[in-house]
């Protein structure tokens, strides 16, 4: 990767983790209502994952959506706009936290149920395999997500027709309160796709750059094979669940320990290892973000509510 | 009388059925040690231990499925459903599975199995989350429907449920969990399938249940100010449903309306009207209303989200038609 686009990088995952941590605060203000789900601690993840596609590929996932939604391409405004319910949202206030999508940005949502969006991926796939082109779908998931039947389905389908999908796990150790090994059969997720004949990979998921690197590696088999795969990401999140989990399934000493692996701090840390660039220069990111991110709760607190008409607007396409 | 929370009613009635009955365990996501994602089985997993307190893998076809097997061979597991919009991803279990597999057989199994499921909107959770569905559920010959109003409802129906024989889906509300009510003090049952009085009138019957309730009782509060009594039928049990009270009532009062939260067109309300209008229409003074929510799928924003779910003053209003 060339300068620009590491420094790029690595404005997404600060920009991630300010506009969630203004979020946290604006949820605790009663500013934000339903469920929101923090990223923060994997914003790595797709940061890595979204840098290595083309603009022409599709990105799909869970209700965990934020980070996703700012490295397609969403403007803060917007997904801060959501997160309030206001009329200037992608989903114009109906969606909120657990649903930001942009046809223009090539994201088709953040779903709330959970393996819901796996066979629907396999469309997306499906679909552009009718149309005769080689966009790939990358579609994220979370490990609790691998032990439903709609995973199972929509992976046997995936590789049964040839289908370009990025089927990623992100391995966060946990569904809500349960560990991995309380809810999977196989501790390795990616044995899951071995029972499907599908190529897979596992990687580190709090370094961008190895994240990027075998996205990339991964998206090349696709395009060229017409095949899916596989791709298991080891991370971690920093927060609870969703605003509000007590926590009581995990120890302090635990998350501590993923904590001193902070994505963000282990990217600072290579880019001046490597010199890539100066602290001054990633300070000014960190300021730039400042600014964006203070702009965003401006501009989404001062939109408009939506309004009775939308209230019945958009239920159907034809009326 | 003890006054208790939904939630504790809900707990206790759990606790003592554990208790009387070895045959009796919880299978659910995050029932153990997370406490229940509604806090309603906290501590359960320290008192009974993984035997008794099966935390699953997000999976509604299996935990479905699984409590329809365990009960055919005699054990009485309770199921239960984060949600009660993830039981479109067991729908097979529940829909083919449960309410079926007694009658298709000749009577050779028996399905004691009780499902517990939180519904309801309010809380901002978006389209998917927000759901009041019990009307399709109760659409279903071989499944029963019970959804209480109080926490002396919720404690007594639910120990009846564990201790049926037949499949149950008890429906609870997101947003009364918190609700206090009297509950007798010892041990006590309530009959599934019996409707209730929950106040007495004279003006107008208004038929509810479970969050309609608690609307429709401050509605009658609000309407007792202007001289208007109202008297309010709580179904408490949507299949099989008990019409006697409700027609007891309507011969009365001659005018009624309907409250639920979930939508109007082909809902509870339609049901509750084609019965009056079938069993005592020369008793109708004034066509029945149905409150219910609006025929939208329920948005994110508060705003727009309260504008669509059925509130007190809907009921007002409502009551006050039918009286003219
Ligand atoms: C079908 C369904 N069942 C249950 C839930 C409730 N639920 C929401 S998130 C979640 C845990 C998911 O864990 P995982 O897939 O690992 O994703 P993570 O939250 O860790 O990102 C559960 C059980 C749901 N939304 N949908
Ligand atoms: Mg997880």
């Amino acid at each position: 990767m060339k300068k620009e686009q590491l420094l790029d990088l690595y404005y997404q995952m600060v920009l991630i983790r300010r506009v969630e941590e203004r979020g946290a605060e604006l949820y605790q203000a009663g500013k934000i209502g339903g469920f929101m789900h923090l990223y923060i601690g994997q914003e790595a993840v797709s940061t890595g994952l979204i840098a290595a596609r083309e603009p022409r590929d599709r990105v799909i996932t869970a209700y965990r959506d934020h980070g996703v939604a700012l490295n397609c391409g969403i403007a803060a405004n917007e997904v801060m706009a959501e997160l309030l319910g206001k009329s200037t949202g992608m989903s114009k206030g109906k969606g909120g936290s657990m649903h930001m999508a942009s046809t223009e940005k090539n994201m088709w949502g953040g779903h709330a149920i959970v393996g819901g969006h796996l066979p629907v991926a396999a469309g997306l796939a499906l679909g552009d395999q009718y149309a005769k082109n080689d966009n790939i779908t990358i579609c994220m998931f979370g490990d609790g997500a691998t032990n439903i039947g709609y995973f199972h389905e929509a992976l046997n389908l995936a590789k049964t027709w040839g289908l370009r999908v990025l089927w990623v796990c992100e391995n966060n150790q946990y569904g809500m309160g349960t560990a991995v090994e309380r809810a999977s059969a196989v501790p390795e997720i990616r044995q899951k796709a071995e029972g499907y004949g599908m190529k897979n990979g596992q990687v580190d998921g709090m370094d961008v750059v190895k994240v990027y690197e075998a996205a990339s590696e991964a998206m090349n088999f696709i395009r060229k094979e017409g095949q899916p795969y596989f791709l298991e990401i080891d991370t971690y999140r920093f927060r609870g669940h969703s605003m509000g989990d007590p926590e009581r399934y995990r120890k302090a000493e635990e998350v501590k320990k993923w904590q001193e692996n902070d994505p963000i701090g282990i990217f600072n840390k290579y880019l001046l290892d490597k010199k890539v660039t100066t602290r001054k220069a990633l300070d000014e990111i960190e300021t730039r973000v400042e600014e964006e991110v203070a702009k965003a709760v401006e501009f989404a607190e001062s939109s408009p509510e939506p309004t009775m008409e939308d209230l019945y607007a958009d239920i159907y396409a034809d009326n | 009388m003890a006054k208790i929370t939904m939630r504790e009613a809900i707990s206790q009635a759990l606790m003592e059925e554990m208790d009387r009955d070895p045959a009796v365990f919880i299978i659910g996501e995050e029932v153990g040690v997370w406490g229940g994602t509604y806090a309603v089985t906290k501590g359960f997993y320290d008192k009974y231990g993984s035997d008794r307190i099966k935390d699953t893998p997000i999976a509604e076809n299996a935990i479905i499925g699984a409590a329809i097997g365990a009960a055919m061979v005699g054990q009485r597991p309770i199921a239960e459903l984060m949600t009660i919009n993830f039981a479109f991803s067991a729908m097979d279990y529940i829909v083919n599975q449960a309410a079926k597999l007694r009658y298709m057989f000749g009577g050779q199994f028996m399905l004691p199995l009780v499902i517990r499921a939180v519904g309801g909107g309010g809380r901002q959770l978006g389209a998917t989350h927000s759901q009041t569905p019990d009307a399709i559920f109760a659409h279903f010959p071989g499944l029963k429907v019970v959804s209480p109003g109080t926490p002396e409802d919720a404690k007594g129906l639910l120990k009846s449920a564990i201790r049926s024989n037949d499949p149950i889906l008890f429906i609870e509300h997101a947003t009364m969990y918190q609700v206090r009510g009297d509950v007798p003090e010892g041990e006590y049952l309530i009959p599934i399938g019996k409707s209730k009085v929950q106040r007495p009138g004279k003006d107008l019957t208004i038929i509810t249940y479970c969050k309609g309730l608690e609307l429709s009782m401050k509605a009658a509060e609000e309407l007792a100010k202007e001289g208007i009594e109202a008297e309010i039928i709580d179904l408490r049990t949507l299949r099989p449903l008990d019409m006697g009270p409700v027609l007891e009532s309507f011969k009365k009062t001659n005018r009624a309306i309907v409250v639920e939260e979930g939508w109007k067109s082909y809902g509870v309300g339609s049901e509750i009207v084609s019965r009056i209008y079938e069993e005592a229409f020369d008793y109708v003074d004034a066509p029945i209303i149905r409150v219910a929510q609006k025929e939208v799928p329920l948005p994110y924003n508060r705003t727009l989200e309260q504008a669509a779910l059925p509130q007190v003053h809907d009921i007002i209003d409502a009551a006050k038609e039918v009286l003219k």
